[in-house]
């Protein structure tokens, strides 16, 4: 596999700096839910949300890139069949990372309580206070991110196959570049 | 709680007052949570008003606000809110504000100062409110106040920390009065 085969530093430090900020929102959000009420939780609530208006602008920055920049193929020797879900998984995983945070986002907004990126940045709530509603946005929030558990491990499951049962260089197009390869 | 209800049933034959539309009025309130808007209302009240739009030293307006029936984000947080830290509804079910005078301030304007307590904590407040017609002809009351939470002693404890939540909230009443009888 030649250089020219490599994602672009740009890109690879998009994909690193997006799947961090998945687990640690993730991770906040299945931590978060449980806790009794306390100045502490709110706190993480808002962090939460800051965190996945940043997964969705990375999300966002990382299409653009893609644009301009196209991702290497994969190898030639790829089954049709491999090429095709690595597609649907890619597509799916994009457009999960954008629609889990607006799924955040509407709930946020059904249950009264704005959000203000960063303390910053204030968003307009998308709906008005509605509990049915907001029930039923937290299931679609939920649905969303158990599927996008599913779409991880697919990811992660490939890339390691790819490194270490087929090794074939493609995970190692999105590593950072070690210094002697 | 009864001894209140006792005291409108008593209080209703003096005042020639306009009967209340609960459907078309409401108390809602704003609260910040974490730099961000939180909103809310009280489901239950009763407002006993008899307004005089020509002779506003007359009229006088009084509402009792039934607190545990708040409605907010959450189940979660509606119960945390009926809580000892909070309004501690067990001991101090009822908000309560009685006019003590009411001004004209301009065309369709008035002043209303009255004594808000809540939770055993009495306050001076005025609310400037504007008055107009629906389509169907009824007296419209649209005023709003900010008052600061932890001078009632709501949100003690760790949550008198307005770092989480903020020590100012906005109160925001819309009352529509329909034809006295």
């Amino acid at each position: 596999m030649n250089a020219d085969a490599r994602y672009t530093g740009a890109a690879i430090a998009l994909h690193w700096t997006g799947a961090m900020l998945i687990l640690l929102g993730a991770a906040l959000g299945l931590f978060m839910t449980g806790l009794p009420l306390s100045p502490a939780k709110l706190r993480y609530y808002a962090w939460h949300k800051w965190i996945g208006i940043t997964v969705f602008l990375v999300a966002a920055a990382r299409l653009a890139w893609r644009a301009a920049t196209p991702p290497p193929p994969l190898p030639q020797a790829t089954p049709l069949w491999q090429a095709r879900a690595a597609h649907a998984v890619h597509v799916l995983l994009y457009l999960l990372m954008l629609a889990i945070p607006l799924s955040g986002w509407l709930y946020s907004s059904a249950t009264g309580v704005s959000v203000v990126y960063l303390n910053l940045v204030p968003l307009p709530n998308l709906v008005a206070k509605d509990k049915a509603l907001a029930q039923a946005l937290l299931v679609v929030h939920q649905s969303l991110n158990l599927t996008l558990a599913m779409m991880v491990a697919a990811h992660v499951g490939a890339a390691i196959k790819h490194q270490w049962i087929d090794r074939d260089g493609v995970m190692a197009r999105m590593l950072p570049r070690r210094r002697a390869s | 709680m009864r001894l209140a209800a006792v005291l409108l049933l008593a209080l209703a034959p003096l005042a020639a007052a306009q009967p209340v539309l609960y459907d078309k009025s409401e108390i809602r309130f704003v609260s910040k949570q974490m730099g961000a808007d939180v909103e809310g209302r009280f489901r239950r009240w009763k407002a006993d008003i008899d307004f005089r739009p020509a002779d506003p030293a007359h009229s006088h307006a009084g509402f009792e606000i039934d607190l545990a029936s708040i409605d907010l984000a959450s189940e979660e947080s509606e119960a945390e809110l009926r809580k000892r830290d909070w309004f501690d509804t067990q001991r101090f079910p009822l908000a309560t504000f009685r006019s003590t005078s009411i001004a004209s301030t301009g065309e369709n304007a008035y002043d209303i100062a009255g004594t808000l307590a809540i939770k055993g904590a009495s306050r001076d407040v005025t609310v400037p409110v504007r008055l107009r017609k629906d389509a169907a002809g009824n007296a419209v009351a649209e005023g709003q106040f900010a008052l600061k939470r932890l001078a009632f002693k709501v949100g003690e404890g760790p949550w008198s920390d307005t770092s989480a939540v903020a020590d100012d909230v906005t109160v925001r009443v819309r009352i529509t009065l329909g034809h006295a009888p």
